[in-house]
């Protein structure tokens, strides 16, 4: 098997709460470098497999591979795994008793062990990397929305993860604060990051993405490059979701 | 008039029974130090391991803290005192009041510390897990620095009131400012010591009150 092409492969993977079958197999391969789109209608399980591939949510049945680890194995060090996995929240979930430098520095102290110094000096690259140089004494109540979704980017990038996951990063923001955060994730592309990107920010989806993904009903149903997702679907149900968004 | 200043401020009786009441005071300065102590670090403890949800484990502290919270105070003192030799076990008065009133402090802190913790959102979890800590330093580093500041409105009010409770000490025969003054107060017929005990009481609790008020306006904002 010539896996070693792809950052990302996902076989068949399920996921119930209880009784509701919420992932219905889901298959995935996703090469280094790609960025993917995920879209989909409300409910239908998009946030629920971006928290799978990372095991913030225990798949039901599946496989997943990072890089080559095989994630869901038994005895794999899950924390070790998640390093490598950056993951951004449309709440941004910063800690509110961290200044931004205390929340992209915690996990590179806790985690990888660094200095406080060295720790430091890496925070700071980051937040500069985000544009945001100047607040990193600054608490997350200080910050605008836009600003504590780009420390929570930065807190992620710290720990240089291989694969990054977007679950609807701008949601939550203002509409003059989105621009801010979509470029950094097109900065984080033109650098070659591997991304999958839940959002109904369908212009970034155009530009950014390399291949949209159409969810419903815990399925994918529809797959293929933005200019045919958006132009031309095959699905009716695809052509309806899309209608419904693109009016709005 | 006279009668009543002498009755409740006899100067020559103050200053006889001063020395003692003022050993009084430092006991229950002491007793109050150790019941604070390890009932906020027991609370505290209780409900960390209480966050990692071992089964068996839990039930016993919700057993812990529910007894505890249910015996009147001075039932565990008399208890601790009076009970425990019974078994083989004979600990000092200043012993069994640090226990008794220490493990009632621990319950309510542990409720609290514990209310706190579940008060934290989810999204807390998540972010710190996701970004590869392990639960405990997630419970330590991201929780915890949290909810003890959530904890400490709900904390302070009944710290003062389980602390007041050293007075109680003085059923067992804790030399504390109550006892003395009791003592006092029966050697001379007079009530003097009494309002000077009082004033000890207010030395040590006014503090204590200004304190606590100083640490939910420093700490005690709600995420
Ligand atoms: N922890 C949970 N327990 C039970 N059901 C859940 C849980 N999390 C999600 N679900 C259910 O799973 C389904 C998919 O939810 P999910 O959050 O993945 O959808 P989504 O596509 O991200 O939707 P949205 O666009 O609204 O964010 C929903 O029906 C939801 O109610
Ligand atoms: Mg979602």
């Amino acid at each position: 098997m010539a896996n070693d092409c792809f950052l990302l492969e996902i076989d068949d993977l399920h996921k119930s709460f209880g009784d509701l079958e919420v992932l219905k197999g889901i298959n995935l391969r996703v090469r280094p470098g790609e960025v993917i789109i995920l879209i989909g209608p409300s409910g239908s399980g998009k946030s629920t497999f971006l928290r799978c591939i990372n095991r913030l949510e225990e798949p039901t049945r599946g496989r997943i591979r990072v890089d080559g680890t095989e994630i869901m194995a038994r005895g794999v060090d899950l924390n070790r795994v998640r390093k490598d996995i950056g993951i951004v929240f449309q709440a941004f979930n910063l800690y509110p008793h961290l200044t931004a430098l205390g929340n992209v520095t915690l996990a590179l102290r806790k985690v990888l062990r660094m200095s406080r110094q060295d720790a430091e000096a890496c925070g700071r690259r980051m937040l500069e990397h985000v544009g945001l140089a100047e607040k990193a004494d600054a608490y997350p109540s200080e910050l605008s929305g836009g600003q504590q979704q780009r420390v929570a980017i930065a807190r992620a990038l710290a720990l240089e993860p291989k694969l990054m996951l977007f679950d609807e990063p701008t949601s939550a923001l203002d509409p003059e604060l989105v621009g801010s955060v979509l470029k950094v994730m097109r900065d984080l592309r033109d650098e070659g990051m591997t991304m999958v990107v839940v959002t109904h920010e369908m212009s970034f989806a155009r530009d950014a993405g390399d291949r949209v993904l159409f969810m419903d009903g815990g399925e994918i149903v529809e797959e293929g490059p933005p200019s045919t997702i958006f132009r031309n679907p095959a699905h009716q149900r695809t052509r309806e979701f899309l209608q419904r968004v693109l009016h709005v | 008039m006279r009668g009543l200043g002498d009755t409740f401020f006899n100067l020559q009786v103050i200053e006889k029974y001063l020395p003692a009441l003022l050993s009084g005071f430092r006991v229950t300065l002491a007793l109050a130090g150790a019941v604070v102590t390890l009932g906020i670090l027991l609370g505290l403890t209780l409900a960390m391991v209480r966050a990692f949800r071992f089964r068996v484990v839990n039930w016993l502290i919700v057993a812990f803290v529910d007894l505890f919270r249910t015996l009147p105070q001075l039932v565990v003192l008399v208890f601790a005192y009076f009970g425990l030799p019974y078994a083989g076990i004979t600990i000092s008065g200043f012993t069994a009041a640090t226990l008794g009133l220490g493990l009632v402090l621990a319950a309510f802190a542990e409720e609290a510390f514990w209310a706190a913790i579940t008060a934290i959102p989810r999204g807390q979890w998540e972010a710190a897990r996701s970004t590869g800590l392990s639960f405990a330093q997630a419970l330590g580093s991201v929780v915890m620095p949290q909810a003890v500041r959530i904890a400490i409105p709900l904390l302070t009010n009944r710290t003062i009131a389980i602390t007041k409770g050293t007075a109680l000490a003085s059923v067992i025969a804790v030399p504390e400012i109550l006892d003395k003054a009791q003592s006092a107060m029966s050697l001379s017929s007079n009530a003097s010591p009494l309002i000077i005990g009082a004033g000890l009481y207010l030395a040590i609790f006014a503090p204590f009150v200004v304190f606590s008020r100083w640490l939910e306006r420093r700490f005690g904002w709600i995420i």
